[in-house]
């Protein structure tokens, strides 16, 4: 039994194994367990690209991170206080990310003489028998010999048996935080409800590490992070990718219009094929395509036929539906195109996290293509974001470019859930039949929001032909006059100008308008940018955030946010992208703060930058 | 219900200006679309006609019908799309051998293997006659062009094997010369529920001219041309005196004036026989060859076999879904399994 039960704060822990030992499921386990606690939570998953990377190397680690507390959590954490490593190679490449005194729990069976030598120790080294985690709490567990002791008794095989070796870790782990195993328990019996050996495998190694926990006399203390104070409802877990599927039905739904969603797999976008293709009872129609390409064709077939078309891919994919967006362009159908950005260029870094796709977005199609973009800024607002991107799709008649990315995707955030009632309804009108006698149907005629109407084949007397030639006005016939190309290309460019007047205007999100330097940001940094400021501001500095959700066309009073700063800093996972757009929509000095090593900006890595920039007199 | 007169196949013509140089085959194929929709009676508001990018691929704007000009290739996944966002449409889908066999061979492949019920109209000219003269990937080897002044090297595809090995369900092949045949193949693609691959040759008359004459001129066709009925033995000739029969596993030609076979002996045309399709889709010799040996060029319905459609089977998982489902309305949806709440 412990001896007493501490209170925290917060807790990072990061959980680092081979990429077949089950860290992203025994972490999101974790995470699952947390967020039903009560604690707000940020989670990180970190994992190579390969499905079974060589095994006991550096190249083959997974990781994920997982901060929790009861304040509010912003970022999955800088340093963490707990590492789990189950071999040689996660212990070496995590150890620097355990802040000073942390604590190490290794698996002691994962550090024989092949592991060292995969890890590459020096021979005759063992970082956990000579001086390497000096100043660290190190509890080394035989995980692998108690795991086959435990099911000694099982008919599984011994590989079987060792996958199962994540559940002692997370038994343990459990009992280490005073928590209860029962959401696990039901997760499981759910999960190997077909396999009764596998889950009698895995619930006796879960056990196992509950109680060894318990009986053993090293671990005398456990901890317990109180409920964090959310504001009050009902909540759940979610990830991003889950959270915009989500979006996207609830907009189908909200519109009355089917929804269509044609992709072609893709990290880190696939999940969102995962979990849509399992909502059919919701009229949603997945359709697996050939490749990209066929991905945004099928969806402007879809569209053009009166579905909610969705096309979702990554950066590489994107590139391939350049041209398939330019014809949505022309046709002035609805349709959103979801890019989950990943690190690039070309094949890149597949599992890393980037936001170097934004000037793509603006300006990837040939000829003057401007298109409404809209970006997603943490796994929960995802669902927010993919609702409102259907939206303006549709009440707009234009493709919509959602951009999401890796961090986004595959991180957990606590989810106040909505309530269906209270999402406002999409209205979608259809071009109305026509008889014999009534004036010609005019497929390009504008309203006054400079929009078109959606006219669906089928329709009586609407009989029309589009396409990607140039459309006279109103017409919508073939045209290679000089003066309306001209006219049709400042159109639709004005038309997409013109959603700025059915958008939220810019919010600040932390501090006040017009102080001495603010933060603007765009996507996943929003955490980070978030924990900097709210400290910054807690030490007496005048900061503010802004994040951008909007980012064509930008909301009309981002003009008077940013230019009421002495100083504005962009940070952001690219070389430079934003603070291209607001230096030249806004004629502004904007300093960019840019990491492009395929994981997220740090705390510490932030607020070191902004505080030196507030040192620099102002001119 | 509508008392309206039956449409004539000029009401399927739009105003406006038919663009295809004069002498173009694809003037008959229109012609005979056109035709073939009004004895078909399908109400203009219910067809749509979807097309890539090439000389053919204007063919929507002519049609007074819903239309689509897509991009280059692509139009095997824009009706795929469509057909999966309203399965009650009849959808026709217009390409050429560059639209339909390069850059959209792959979207090609696998409309066919899914089965989607549209009419696919591939008008082979054998030549790329939009960007003026260039070699197609069913352009003849050694075939001197604007891109190829020492001649072609790539072996010429054979469009309709290659419509059997994607599991096409309706493979035929028709030309724009015949008016009579193409309508009645217009008239079968459009009976067959089902992805119906038709191929239709057709001259362009600037680039590649007179391509198609031995299968398509008085003259040659008789000899170089064999037109398939269902039951009907493999016949053909000038005076119908040759046909084709089985030697075991071989097809052979016979005379069947000299070589003593009478037409009991010959091939009887299966459209449902997928191995025989095989063949009679790997007849594809150059009649003009120097060994003066070939089979002649097939015509007609080569196979044709019922097989449920991609969106028909897509629309019933929905169905099927929205009965088994134990979701209660969109609450349930966004709540999901596991809840906490927050006082």
């Amino acid at each position: 039994m412990s001896d007493s039960i501490q209170i925290k704060e917060e807790v990072t822990i990061k959980f680092a194994g081979d990429s077949g030992d089950g860290m992203q499921f025994m972490g999101n386990l974790f995470t699952e367990n947390t967020a039903l606690k009560g604690n707000d939570l940020a989670t990180f998953p970190d994992y190579p690209a390969e499905i079974r990377a060589p095994i006991g190397t550096m190249a083959g680690v997974s990781g994920f991170q997982l901060h929790f507390g009861s304040k509010q959590i912003f970022t999955p954490g800088d340093q963490v206080d707990v590492l789990v490593a189950m071999n040689a190679a996660a212990l070496k490449a995590n150890l620097n990310s355990l802040r000073n005194a942390g604590t190490v729990i290794v698996n002691q069976d994962g550090f024989d003489s092949k592991n060292l030598r995969l890890a590459k120790y020096e021979k005759g080294s063992n970082p956990i028998e000579d001086d390497t985690l000096e100043g660290y709490e190190v509890f080394k567990i035989q995980l692998t010999k108690l795991t086959r002791e435990c099911l000694k008794e099982s008919s599984l095989s011994m590989k079987e048996k060792d996958r199962c070796k994540n559940m002692f870790v997370l038994g343990f782990l459990l009992w280490r935080y005073t928590r209860n195993l029962e959401s696990i328990l039901t997760f499981l019996k759910n999960k190997f409800a077909q396999k009764p050996e596998v889950l009698a495998a895995n619930i006796a190694t879960l056990k196992a590490g509950y109680h060894y926990g318990e009986t053993t006399e090293t671990f005398t203390t456990t901890y317990e992070i109180k409920k964090a104070t959310l504001p009050p409802g009902r909540y759940r877990n979610i990830m991003g990718n889950h959270a915009l599927a989500l979006g996207l039905i609830t907009a189908s739904q909200k519109s009355g219009r089917p929804l269509f969603y044609g992709s072609y797999p893709i990290t880190p976008a696939s999940d969102i094929l995962h979990h849509l293709s399992r909502h059919k009872d919701f009229n949603v129609k997945t359709f697996q395509a050939e490749d990209e390409i066929a991905a945004a064709t099928s969806a402007i077939g879809a569209a053009y036929g009166g579905d909610l078309a969705i096309t979702g891919t990554s950066g590489p994919g994107l590139a391939l539906k350049g041209e398939a967006i330019g014809l949505a362009m022309m046709l002035e159908i609805p349709m959103v195109i979801l890019n989950i950005q990943r690190g690039g260029p070309s094949t890149g870094l597949p599992t890393k996290t980037e936001q170097a796709d934004l000037l793509m977005a603006m300006y990837g199609r040939n000829g003057e293509c401007p298109m409404p973009i809209i970006s997603a800024s943490t796994p929960t607002d995802a669902f927010d974001v993919a609702f409102e991107a259907c939206r303006i799709a549709m009440e707009h008649m234009t493709p919509v470019l959602l951009l999401s990315d890796g961090y986004i995707a595959n991180g957990a955030a606590p989810w106040l859930i909505p309530k269906a009632d209270d999402i406002e309804a999409i209205e979608v009108k259809f071009a109305e039949p026509r008889e014999e006698d009534d004036p010609a149907f005019l497929p390009y005629k504008r309203n006054e929001k400079l929009v078109r109407q959606w006219a669906l084949p089928g329709t009586k007397g609407l009989a029309h032909r589009i396409g990607g030639l140039e459309k006279e006005a109103n017409t919508g016939d073939v045209s290679y006059d000089p003066a309306n190309h001209e006219y049709m290309i400042k159109i639709r460019a004005a038309k997409v100008d013109k959603i700025a007047e059915s958008i939220p205007a810019q919010k600040i999100e932390m501090g006040e308008e017009g102080g001495d330097l603010l933060i603007l940001g765009w996507g996943s940094t929003y955490g980070v940018i978030q924990s900097v400021v709210s400290e910054m501001l807690g030490e007496g500095a005048s900061v503010a955030h802004a994040h951008i959700r909007y980012i064509h066309p930008f909301p009309k009073n981002l003009d008077k946010i940013v230019k009421g700063f002495k100083r504005i800093v962009i940070p952001e996972i690219n070389n430079g992208q934003l603070v291209k757009l607001i230096r030249e929509k806004y004629l502004i000095e904007a300093i960019p703060y840019n990491k492009i090593q395929g994981v997220p900006i740090t705390h510490g890595e932030l607020k070191d930058f902004v505080s030196q920039v507030m040192e620099i007199p102002s001119t | 219900m509508t008392t309206e007169q039956k449409l004539k196949a000029k009401d399927f013509a739009t105003d406006q200006d038919v663009r295809w140089c004069p002498g173009c085959g694809d003037y008959s194929i229109l012609k005979q679309v056109q035709s073939v929709m009004a004895e078909l009676d399908l109400n203009r508001d219910e067809v749509v006609v979807v097309s890539g990018i090439g000389c053919s691929s204007r063919f929507p704007y002519y049609m007074n019908t819903y239309g689509m000009h897509s991009i280059h290739g692509r139009a095997p996944a824009v009706v795929t799309g469509l057909k999966i966002a309203n399965p009650d449409l009849h959808v026709w889908m217009v390409t050429g051998d560059g639209d339909g066999l390069s850059i959209g061979g792959n979207h090609l492949l696998h409309i066919l293997r899914r089965n989607v019920d549209v009419n696919v109209l591939l008008f082979n000219n054998e030549i790329y006659g939009l960007t003026k003269g260039q070699y197609s990937p069913t352009s003849e080897q050694n075939k001197k062009t604007k891109s190829t002044p020492f001649g072609s090297l790539d072996y010429p595809l054979n469009p309709l094997a290659f419509a059997m090995g994607a599991s096409a369900t309706f493979i035929a092949r028709s030309m724009d010369r015949d008016v009579k045949h193409l309508k009645a193949m217009l008239h079968r693609s459009e009976a067959h529920r089902g992805t119906s691959m038709l191929e239709i040759y057709q001259n362009c008359n600037i680039f590649n001219d007179g391509a198609f004459f031995s299968f398509t001129e008085k003259a040659s066709k008789p000899e170089t041309a064999i037109f398939l009925e269902q039951d009907q033995p493999l016949i053909f000739g000038i005076d119908n005196t040759k046909g084709i029969r089985l030697d075991g596993y071989k097809p052979q030609v016979v005379d069947l004036e000299k070589d003593g076979f009478s037409k009991d002996d010959l091939w009887i045309h299966d459209e449902s026989d997928i191995f025989k399709a095989q063949m009679l889709t790997r007849f594809f010799d150059d009649p003009s060859n120097d060994e003066g040996t070939y089979f002649p060029r097939p015509f007609g319905v080569i196979y044709q076999v019922d097989r449920p459609c991609y969106e028909d089977q897509l629309h019933a998982q929905v169905a099927e879904a929205k009965t088994k489902s134990k979701m209660n309305g969109l609450d349930d949806l966004l709540q999901g399994t596991s809840t906490w709440v927050v006082e």
